[in-house]
């Protein structure tokens, strides 16, 4: 059942099959531990019950994260896995079901923060915020650091297989607009990052994609559309490996982490730049334990702790000191940290609620059509 | 004795705990989302009921009203394949020998006990380029041009693999395996309640085996046809997963648009909207169906 095996393993942090399977287990676990830890429940150094909510992507945390957090502080962390944004927002948008801290994206950072549902951080709690790189202490997307830390950073580009494509496909153009790997490719059903990365092609800021601009790209898509294989969601890695495909839109980490298996595998960022995305942790609004979650986050912001966690999870770290403990093959690849040339041309896209529905729409049309 | 619907104290005691249970996690919800269909987004989190009619007339764009019809399409080839690979299987299993008919509805049964999403994966492995149906194809493929080397002929190309995943081949294929069931078990109920001397007795007369099966079998298993296709059509009619992990491009059903309504495009309102006119839809054919039914009963 080889290839089955492979399924569950190569599936990223966005998939629904390892989703819903982990979160079952996890469910009858972290229920079970709960249960043996009442008897001797006392109070955390917080001064709160030593419990935490604790609302993660699947395979995004290190293998012994929780229970050497829990080891430190007494503070038992209870983990339920969401498989996408949008899940996250479904469910925290009609009332805070009693989670601490959250693991939301950039864009749904500022779209939590215009909603309300998102409590300040106090940086005083939060003294590993030192460890953080220069470039993602302030950002635009949340000013000042006021709502949430930086957990990892990811950046999107071309995955593919050297031997059944010509040289370095750097460009968008072999995804958007060219039947040369025609029914070898694959792109993201995320129809935000679709029609952005569209824009970036045609020469454009993925922030500054106009009504017109979607027409423009919706035609090209529509063009395109023949010579793709599939829409997939965030399993680009897995079409990738099973040789489904020769080049999927991905992000880096998810390719980095099925090259450290399949030698015939690259990853490239296109000449023409790409989108960034950092998922940050932040607490919401209405968490029952809010001390827990800032001591929590701290702890996550730890430099031992973050090299525990990027040595699992292979996503680029913001966290200076703790890329400052990981090996050279880590702090050296190209894959999952870009050049400081090729970043620049890159662009953290911001939420716009105005656009997001016109997207959608104009996304259907090319399914449809 | 007493009868059971006389003792009202007995009857409503007995109704009252699921009457309660349908009401509190059916009709409020349902009737929630549909006050969504005529509401208007107000901010990111807030719905503002405005009795605006907006969110249907824009789902009844031909945008979506064609995405509507190629799923009503899909759901009604699927159906039909059913029918006509369903039909075969449940007259077989009422034929079959006391001993045996256990084994075979457990058969039938048996892909219940398995979570969707898993025999969905499962069928993906079984369909991808390099999947084990494609393997088999191919080895077959790899032998048969050796035998005709052997015999001094021309061998056959290379193998290509089939494209057998990510299109609508496969969304069908998935949405047929899936239901099959639900076609097999009505029908199998009907056809078993048939009384076997009628076949025999038009055998006996003279008919063939097709005019036995279509004049005879099909008129006596009519209601468990009927409820087999509307309990095949219905869900079919709103998969959401099958056409999202097997389908192609051009592959999206009425239910994957309803999805990202509620999901990325966080537009709520035109969700229920799209959702209830599907609900509308599927109602007024089922009231059709009834009308018609009672009409023939009428009739007769």
């Amino acid at each position: 059942m080889n290839s089955f095996d492979s399924i569950r393993k190569r599936i990223g942090r966005r998939s629904l099959l390892q989703g819903l399977g982990a979160a079952a287990i996890g469910i009858t676990f972290t229920g079970a531990l709960a249960g043996c830890e009442k008897k001797e429940a006392g109070k955390a150094s917080t001064g709160e019950e030593p419990k935490l909510n604790f609302y993660n992507w699947d395979t995004y945390i290190g293998e012994t994260t929780l229970d050497d957090f829990k080891d430190t502080s007494g503070i038992e962390v209870n983990m339920s896995l969401f498989a996408t944004n949008d899940e996250l927002f479904a469910k925290l948008r009609a009332g805070n079901p009693g989670f601490d801290v959250i693991v939301p994206s950039n864009d749904f950072v500022e779209r939590m923060v215009q909603a309300d549902m998102l409590e300040q951080l106090d940086h005083s709690k939060i003294p590993n915020f030192a460890n953080v790189g220069a470039a993602f202490k302030d950002v635009a997307y949340d000013p000042g650091r006021k709502f949430s830390m930086p957990y990892t950073w990811l950046t999107l580009g071309i995955g593919y297989r050297k031997s059944k494509v010509d040289g370095v496909p750097d460009s968008w153009k072999w995804l958007f607009d060219s039947d040369k790997y025609k029914g070898r490719i694959s792109v993201l059903s995320e129809a935000g990052d679709m029609f952005r990365l569209g824009a970036k092609y045609l020469g454009h800021s993925v922030n500054g994609v106009t009504p017109e601009l979607v027409k423009q790209i919706e035609a090209m898509l529509i063009k395109q559309k023949p010579f793709i294989k599939a829409f997939h969601e965030d399993n680009g890695q897995d079409l990738l490996l099973s040789g489904e495909v020769d080049l999927v839109l991905e992000y880096n980490g998810d390719i980095a982490q099925i090259m450290a298996e399949d030698d015939d595998i690259d990853f490239v960022l296109p000449k023409e730049g790409s989108q960034l995305n950092s998922d940050t942790l932040a607490i919401p609004k209405g968490a029952p334990h809010p001390e827990n979650a800032h001591a929590f986050i701290n702890y996550l912001l730890d430099a031992e702790a973050g090299k525990k966690i990027a040595e699992y999870i292979l996503f680029p770290t913001p966290n200076d000191a703790a890329k400052a403990l990981m090996p050279a093959d880590y702090r050296d690849n190209k894959v999952i940290f870009p050049t400081a040339e090729q970043l620049a041309k890159c662009e953290y896209a911001a939420y716009d609620g105005k656009m997001q529905p016109i997207f959608e729409e104009a996304f259907t049309r090319v399914r449809a059509a | 004795m007493q009868d059971w619907k006389l003792n009202r104290a007995l009857f409503a005691s007995i109704a009252s705990a699921p009457t309660l249970w349908l009401v509190l996690f059916f009709i409020v919800p349902l009737g929630l989302v549909w006050l969504y269909s005529f509401g208007t987004n107000v901010g990111l989190t807030e719905i503002d009921i405005s009795g605006t009619f907006a969110n249907y007339a824009r789902a009844l764009e031909p945008l979506y009203l064609g995405i509507f019809l190629k799923s009503v399409w899909i759901a009604g080839l699927t159906t039909v394949i059913c029918l006509v690979v369903g039909f075969p299987v449940a007259l077989a299993i009422v034929f079959a020998t006391p001993k045996w008919r256990p084994w075979l509805l457990l058969g039938i049964m048996l892909p219940f006990w398995t979570n969707l999403l898993i025999r969905t994966y499962a069928l993906m492995a079984v369909l991808r380029t390099e999947g084990f149906a494609n393997q088999t194809i191919g080895w077959m493929w790899d032998k048969w041009s050796g035998l005709m080397t052997f015999a001094g002929l021309q061998p056959l190309g290379d193998f290509t693999p089939l494209p057998l995943l990510y299109n609508n081949f496969a969304v069908v294929l998935g949405l047929v395996y899936v239901h099959l069931p639900f076609m097999v078990l009505p029908l199998y109920a009907a056809l078993d309640r048939l009384d076997k001397s009628l076949i025999e007795a038009s055998l006996d007369l003279g008919a063939g085996h097709v005019r036995t099966l279509l004049s005879i079998v099909a008129p006596l298993a009519a209601p468990g046809i009927i409820s087999g296709i509307i309990i095949t059509f219905v869900p079919a009619l709103g998969a959401y997963l099958t056409p999202d992990l097997l389908g192609g491009t051009d592959s999206q059903m009425i239910a994957n648009v309803i999805e990202r309504q509620f999901k990325r495009a966080n537009d709520w309102p035109f969700g229920a909207a799209l959702s209830f006119l599907l609900m509308y839809a599927t109602f007024i054919a089922i009231a059709f169906q009834a009308m018609k039914s009672r009409q023939a009963e009428r009739r007769q």
